[in-house]
């Protein structure tokens, strides 16, 4: 309780200094000259960093018409909001098929965990984005290239989580598993899955905040739609206020991903 | 048989060489270490001995099977499905092809037999030691095995209920004359359960040194067994073995049987335990 009311404090104070800080007096001559200069020929006009007021009215604006469709530059923020949840979902979802099977294989031999390991080590500090170049020109769709660069972002830590988790199993459960003469499957599904889930869905969680980093970079590099793409493109509109409002969509979005996946986390949690 | 972990470390346990009848009740008594639950846990077919092999029915025991059901030292309840679920997770893997209401009632009865009734729906780390212990048990009863194995399954109960769960076992055990192999500490508990009792030197290279058939009448209970004064003798020739020859055996004062010795000391007190010391 007082947690909370401590943040709407907070909260409260960051607006004001913003507030005061974007007051029309206080932008000055200085840093304008040198973005209109940094902004060379353009000649639009800014009326410098937006206010919080602005702000407000620009996100009441895009939200009281979210699914509005004027051209391919021109889309309600819930359109590409959509295009994103697309792309990270496919590409997660993807990633799950891929690297829970995968990891349980890992998990239960570690022989596969030897061999497999240095490739995992190797390819997993690569930025996704530096596959992009390789996936558009295999791929030569940039709405699959998106999905691709998801895929490859998720599934480390889905697979080492999983991995780990499958190998981390309790002895005595596989004991108990075995002289109840369970088959492999069953013992897969029952047994191993559930003692492992936890720690598969904390793999799930990492990898969902790394989707959702990524796929703002990517679609700023593909273009076309998205999420990313929106913010690229009213920063080259110079429309800050959109590009802020976008910003705060990123991080409430976001935060509900991580929710969710909160969630189911808690329900497949258990107490020793 | 023998078993020996690390290549060049001594075996923990050798020589080890023993029958069980059908329908008998053996227990088998040694100090902390000496190698218990891993002579149980190769007759459950879970752990492999260096040398020797197990045999029952007439087959060689290759894994665990369903033929024997496992009471676990720690339990081993899976902690994200309720009572109800882990035993009838036991129930389904053994009748996989019975309804899911027959499953449920003969989940229940166990239940019931066990005394965990009102409980059904909770989680094992919402139970005591002692409740968690009873669902290990009423596990291992339910899929109604030709032997049981039961490692301490008692172990973590206080004094009244485990006295409830033994009259539980000791009923069970006779009316389906059930084969159990049971590991405890206690002596007492021994004597009552146990047809036959094996005891265990010291580790390492411990050996089942003393055999003591119970000589005590059948019908024996809880509560009049100790006016026998067959109890008392037993009684110490156990406890004798515990704190002393248990250790002797190990250290060579007294030589290693190659057979464990069959020893009656309900019967004939003053021969017997005079010829081991
Ligand atoms: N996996 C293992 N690797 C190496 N040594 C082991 C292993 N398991 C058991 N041991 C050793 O074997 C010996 C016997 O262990 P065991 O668990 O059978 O003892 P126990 O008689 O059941 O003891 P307790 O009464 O305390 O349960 C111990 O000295 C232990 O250190
Ligand atoms: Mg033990």
């Amino acid at each position: 309780m007082l947690a909370a009311l401590l943040s709407v404090v907070l909260l409260a104070i960051l607006i004001s200094i913003w507030h005061l800080a974007t007051l029309p007096k206080e932008t000055a001559a200085g840093p304008d000259d040198e973005y209109a200069k940094l902004m060379g020929k353009r000649t639009r006009k800014t009326d410098g960093f937006p206010t919080p007021l602005q702000i407000a009215e620009g996100a009441y604006r895009q939200l009281a018409d979210p699914f509005y469709d004027r051209g391919p530059n021109d889309k309600g923020i819930a359109i590409q909001l959509g295009h994103s949840l697309a792309r990270v979902g496919l590409g997660f979802l993807c990633a799950v098929l891929f690297a829970v099977p995968l990891g349980f294989l890992i998990g239960m031999s570690p022989l596969m965990y030897r061999a497999l390991d240095p490739f995992i080590q190797v390819l997993k500090p690569i930025s996704p984005l530096a596959w992009m170049p390789l996936a558009l020109y295999t791929i030569k769709d940039s709405a699959i290239s998106g999905v691709f660069v998801i895929f490859i972002c998720s599934v480390w830590p889905m697979l080492i989580n999983t991995a780990y988790g499958v190998a981390g199993v309790r002895r005595e459960w596989l004991n108990v598993a075995r002289t109840l003469e369970v088959k492999p499957l069953r013992k897969a599904l029952r047994v191993i899955l559930p003692a492992a889930a936890p720690t598969i869905l904390t793999g799930m969680r990492i990898s969902m905040g790394i989707a959702w980093l990524v796929i703002v970079a990517a679609e700023m590099l593909v273009g076309g739609t998205g999420i990313g793409y929106f913010v690229w493109n009213e920063w080259n509109n110079l429309n800050l206020t959109h590009v802020i409002f976008a910003i705060m969509v990123i991080g409430v979005v976001g935060m509900f991903l991580d929710f969710l996946i909160g969630r189911v986390q808690r329900l497949v949690t258990y107490v020793e | 048989m023998s078993k020996t972990y690390a290549k060049a470390a001594a075996p923990v346990f050798e020589n080890v060489n023993f029958n069980i009848q059908k329908g008998e009740f053996v227990c088998i008594i040694g100090h902390s270490g000496c190698g218990k639950t891993t002579i149980l846990n190769v007759l459950a077919g879970l752990d492999i001995a260096s040398t020797g092999h197990v045999i029952m029915d007439g087959r060689e025991v290759a894994g665990p099977s369903l033929q024997r059901g496992v009471v676990f030292q720690g339990h081993a309840l899976m902690p994200w499905l309720s009572v109800e679920r882990n035993i009838a997770f036991a129930i389904e893997s053994r009748w996989p092809d019975w309804s899911r209401k027959k499953v449920r009632d003969h989940g229940q009865q166990m239940i019931d037999l066990v005394g965990l009734t009102g409980v059904e729906q909770r989680k094992p780390a919402e139970l005591s030691g002692g409740m968690k212990q009873r669902v290990g048990i009423a596990r291992a009863f339910a899929i109604q095995p030709k032997m049981l194995l039961l490692d301490e399954p008692f172990g973590a109960l206080d004094a009244l209920t485990r006295g409830t769960i033994q009259d539980e076992l000791v009923n069970i055990v006779r009316r389906t004359q059930q084969t159990v192999f049971m590991i405890t500490h206690d002596v007492d508990e021994a004597i009552l359960l146990a047809d036959r009792i094996l005891l265990m030197s010291n580790g390492p290279r411990a050996v089942i040194a003393e055999m003591v058939i119970n000589t005590l009448p059948a019908d024996r209970t809880r509560h009049n067994m100790h006016h026998d004064p067959q109890f008392y003798r037993i009684r110490n020739h156990l406890v004798d073995f515990l704190v002393q020859r248990s250790r002797r055996y190990t250290t060579g004062e007294l030589a290693r049987p190659q057979q464990p010795l069959e020893l009656r000391p309900g019967l004939n007190p003053d021969s017997e335990t005079n010829v081991i010391h």
